[in-house]
């Protein structure tokens, strides 16, 4: 079998043709992202129009009942999800390159499984550790088990390929979830204060934890944007990079901790939301090809504005109770990834 | 009447016509060698007459009956394939894997007749297996793998015996042993073999009759030495080239003509240093 | 002709009249010492727990020749209707889990295949939980029937899915088989986000595979689906020796592909199922027992059936003891004891295939 991981993308097609539109085309998202979080934020158990929306982000009156759920609940929930969103995108455009392989993302690889898992062993050990140390925990276990999938997956003659990564991946996920899973069963009040978390959510993020975790995951977007002219000529190859006189393994390193930021804050935020890196991506090199300087932006545009619009469809589909984001992912993420097993996996 | 031959054969993959109404007569008793350059659909053809492929119309008999509407086992007992490049299970052993060859004669009750394990035993010592017999078949070299499957197909049984490409990924010496081996049971044990070779030359030396295609028709078939020549080659391969009598077996040697290096002469490489070309004189 | 080399047989050949067989000579060896073990294993299960029971006298209370000890009527309770039921059941989920396993890796030709990874199981948990949260209150008996239902709709859309240009290659299946467990898992905590508590929360035990509280009801329903697949899937045997050979060479040895392939996964999917109905979700055994057979065996399955199951039976009955005395006086579900360590061996695995993936 040598499912060799092929070039991601051969720059032939892409929507946006001329580097004219670049520019303008990352605005407009930009502003559709600002169309939808103002959408989001008027819509809830009380429909809140958009005037008042306006007032209470600019016109903050502490006496409105109204103004007060949108600063301390709305509020922080989309920004929680445009965060999040931007994150999980950035980091599995970023592992898409960095492994050449099609299936990257954050959820498949395992890295979420391991934040989860060190976040649930931290909340078991310590009692109830401050919010704040949630991100923390969950970049060691993030940072762990990327490092595994990716020791475990580049492995043999072939270097990395999509099933290999993908196999350890699953297998590292289902190993340390069997011990996450473990601590849940064996201790109900760690399971009571985890258990939604654990399925990928955006409900009830509050702003301080919203704010603890912003600084790594900013760190880690503004570093992509600073190593992404190097991530377009990695993802052209180890050996092609090396030709062109890039110190890969230097760059693979940074890389590595961007994606550990990235999708280690993402996880203790939300929980375990798949697909996202995944999905965005391949949709953002349609639009703008393999130019990662332009990859990374647009993909924490669109992964903000994916995110944002499950997180609604999670709360309107089944009114007035809702379904966890990262369930709503799996549903719309899943159909996407088969798609790809079947056309962009040869053999 | 030959044995097998195929009528009015069309031949297809989901959207991509390969062959189409080919008549084809494979002679009894013979080596047949399909030749014909990348794609011009032998492969296929060997597939199609040996029912891995399903014709889109025409049909391939197999002594006046269509083998599509013969039992599965009954074609099988008759008519033997070796597709290219077999993979066998990690840790099967030769002795096993021949034993295998013996699926069509078996049934729920007869699982292992003296019979099974008398063929069984020839096909090992014919193909010259028998010393790895009880090693697994992922263990040995290039050469003994590819007997080790012969003799598989040999354990079948069946006059007939058909090879995608046996020489394929075999290094020369390997490749002219199976050669030779399958020359040895054409002669001693009266099969008809007919396989696809990618080497012109080894067919006009072990082909008694060759059947070469392009582009999904027949081009040229019958005795190597009277079928190949420089206009077929240019015709079928594209090439031009000079044909001389094979200095050992005086079958035809086709010796492509190509543009580097014509009529230049390299000496021997000296004291590391490479030596000039010199003009032919 | 060459040299006669003299070719020592390594199979017991059985011929009455008009029967022939063929077996592995390690075949009866390794059987042999299997149930040897498993047997001690299951004894010191039986004996161990809250009320402890000497070995000795677990095995005079099974053959029931111990009617004159004191603690005879206390003895019977405890090894008859609490343990002996739930061991046994341990030991079929695994000998079907094993045999469910052996025959997809022979039907993908891939050794790393297994109901559990390949979205198999998550269809049979998902009708089970809906079934359990939303319908309650069944008969057992059900269980299986709607498991093997969900199972069998997943296997149909995982091997629809992978199907392209007149085939499906290994690779596909299980992708396609991952992507679909993660839609399959998300329904699933749908379902459980939904239901109510209590049922949830024995859902959610159910789900991480567990022989807890199991009885004869369970023994009865697994049991019976066994009776019928197990010996079907041995008949098969020889059918999928060919098939592992490659799709071109059986066909050309007379062998119709995808019928047999069909049917062999229907036994495959219909055991994983019923296991799946009475014990939830237990990874791993399914890729790790006709592995460790296969080294014992080899790869002919007239041999490896038999010894795959019974070792993925062993295993599973150890696993449980395992599971039982790990966290006593709490218990482990043995599916999370059997991902502990089937994990790792899977890596191991792993690495030693690297060079073929």
């Amino acid at each position: 079998m040598t499912a060799q991981a092929k070039p991601i993308s051969k720059n032939t097609t892409r929507i946006l043709g001329s580097r004219a539109l670049l520019l303008p085309g990352l605005v407009i998202g930009i502003i559709l992202l600002i169309l939808c979080l103002l959408w989001s934020i008027t819509l809830g158990a009380a429909d809140i129009n958009t005037q008042t929306v306006y007032d209470a982000l600019f016109a903050f009156d502490e006496t409105s009942f109204q103004h007060l759920i949108i600063q301390t609940v709305r509020l922080p929930r989309v920004l929680a999800g445009v965060i999040v969103g931007a994150a999980l995108a950035v980091s599995g455009a970023i592992m898409q390159g960095l492994t050449r392989n099609p299936l990257a993302d954050s959820g498949i690889l395992g890295i979420n499984s391991g934040a989860a898992f060190a976040v649930v062993m931290a909340v078991f050990l310590l009692g109830n550790p401050p919010l704040s140390t949630y991100a923390f925990f969950g970049f060691i276990g993030a940072g762990v088990a990327a490092i595994l999938v990716y020791a475990l997956g580049s492995m043999g003659r072939g270097g990395t390929t999509p099933l290999k990564l993908t196999l350890a991946g699953v297998i590292l996920s289902a190993f340390v979830s069997a011990f996450t899973t473990a601590i849940l069963l064996g201790d109900q009040e760690t399971l009571d204060k985890i258990r939604f978390w654990t399925a990928g959510s955006l409900a009830g993020r509050e702003m301080p934890l919203v704010l603890q975790t912003a600084p790594y995951i900013l760190v880690g977007l503004f570093g992509s944007l600073v190593i992404s002219r190097q991530i377009t000529t990695i993802s052209l190859g180890e050996d092609v990079a090396k030709g062109l006189g890039q110190n890969t393994a230097w760059v693979r390193g940074i890389a590595a901790i961007m994606v550990i930021l990235l999708a280690g804050g993402a996880v203790a935020l939300a929980g375990p939301i798949g697909f996202v890196g995944l999905i965005v991506p391949h949709v953002v090199r349609f639009i703008v090809g393999v130019d990662y300087r332009w990859v990374v932006p647009y993909s924490a545009v669109l992964g903000a504005i994916l995110v944002t619009v499950a997180d609604v469809g999670a709360r309107i589909i089944i009114r007035p109770q809702e379904l966890p984001v990262g369930v709503m992912m799996a549903f719309v993420g899943a159909p996407f990834f088969i798609w790809l097993a079947r056309w962009k996996v040869k053999r | 009447m030959s044995q097998l031959n195929a009528h009015n054969l069309t031949l297809a993959y989901e959207n991509a016509l390969i062959i189409e109404g080919m008549e084809l007569t494979i002679p009894d008793g013979k080596i047949t060698a399909l030749v014909g350059p990348n794609g011009c659909g032998k492969s296929t053809l060997l597939r199609g007459i040996s029912r891995l492929l399903k014709p889109r119309g025409g049909n391939v008999l197999l002594e006046s009956q269509d083998i599509w509407k013969l039992p599965t086992k009954e074609l099988a007992k008759r008519l033997g394939i070796l597709p290219q490049g077999p993979v066998a299970p990690e840790g099967l052993t030769v002795h096993e894997l021949v034993a295998q060859g013996r699926y069509p004669h078996q049934s729920w009750l007869q699982q292992w007749s003296p019979e099974d394990e008398r063929i069984t035993h020839e096909a090992l010592e014919i193909t010259n297996v028998t010393e790895f017999a009880d090693r697994p078949v992922d263990t040995l070299s290039g050469g003994q793998r590819q007997r080790a499957w012969i003799a598989m197909t040999l354990a079948q049984d069946s006059d007939i015996i058909l090879l995608d490409e046996p020489t394929t990924f075999l290094d020369l010496a390997y490749q002219i042993e199976v050669l030779d081996l399958l020359h040895e049971l054409n002669v001693e044990r009266g099969k008809t073999i007919v396989m696809v070779l990618h080497d012109l030359n080894q067919a006009c030396r072990y082909a008694d009759y060759l059947i070469a295609i392009r582009g999904g028709q027949i081009n040229a078939q019958g005795e190597p030495s009277l079928v190949v020549t420089e206009n077929l080659v240019r015709e079928v391969f594209g090439i031009d080239c000079k044909i001389i009598p094979d200095p050992v077996t005086n079958t035809p040697l086709v010796v492509p003509v190509g543009k580097a290096r014509k009529g230049r002469l390299h000496l021997p490489s000296l004291n590391g240093k490479h030596a000039e070309p010199v003009q032919n004189p | 002709m060459a040299a006669q080399h003299e070719l020592k047989s390594t199979w017991i050949t059985i011929r009455p009249r008009w029967l022939s067989f063929r077996l592995d000579k390690r075949v009866p060896k390794i059987a042999v010492l299997i149930l040897a073990f498993t047997f001690i294993t299951l004894v010191f299960s039986i004996s161990y727990g809250e009320y402890d029971i000497s070995p000795y006298e677990v095995v005079r209370t099974i053959l029931n020749i111990n009617q004159d000890h004191p603690d005879y009527a206390n003895y019977k309770l405890v090894v008859h209707t609490f343990r002996l039921p739930r061991i046994v059941l341990a030991f079929l989920v695994g000998a079907a889990l094993a045999t469910s396993g052996t025959l997809m890796q022979g039907i993908t030709r891939n050794p790393l295949a297994d109901p559990y990874l390949i979205g198999v199981s998550g269809g049979a948990s998902l009708a089970a939980v809906t079934i359990i949260v939303w319908v309650r209150d069944v008969p057992i008996g059900v269980l299986p029937w709607a498991a093997f239902v969900g199972a069998g709709l997943t296997a149909l859309a995982i091997y629809t899915l992978a199907w392209k240009g007149g085939k499906s290659t290994p690779i596909r299946l299980i992708l396609i088989g991952i992507a679909l467990e993660s839609v399959l898992g998300a329904v699933t905590t749908v379902m459980l986000l939904f239901g109510n508590i209590n049922d949830v929360q024995q859902a959610y035990v159910w789900l991480s595979g567990s022989v807890y509280g199991r009885n004869w009801e369970h023994v009865k329903a697994l049991g019976s689906w066994m009776v019928v697949f197990i010996p079907a899937a041995f008949l098969l045997a020889r059918q999928l020796n060919t098939l592992g050979l490659g799709d071109d060479t059986a066909k050309g040895l007379g062998l119709r592909v995808e019928w047999q392939r069909g049917l062999l996964m229907l036994i495959s999917v219909a055991l994983a199922a019923a296991a799946v109905a009475v014990a939830g979700t237990i990874g791993f055994v399914g890729l790790v027992a006709p592995h460790i057979a296969r080294r014992l065996v080899g790869p002919l399955h007239e041999g490896l059936l038999p010894v795959s199951a019974l070792f993925g039976g062993a295993l599973l009955v150890l696993a449980d003891l395992i599971g039982r005395w790990a966290i006593a006086p709490s218990e482990l579900p043995v599916g999370i004891v059997t991902a502990m360590i089937g994990a790792p061996y899977f890596l191991y695995l792993f690495y030693r295939n690297r060079n073929q993936q």
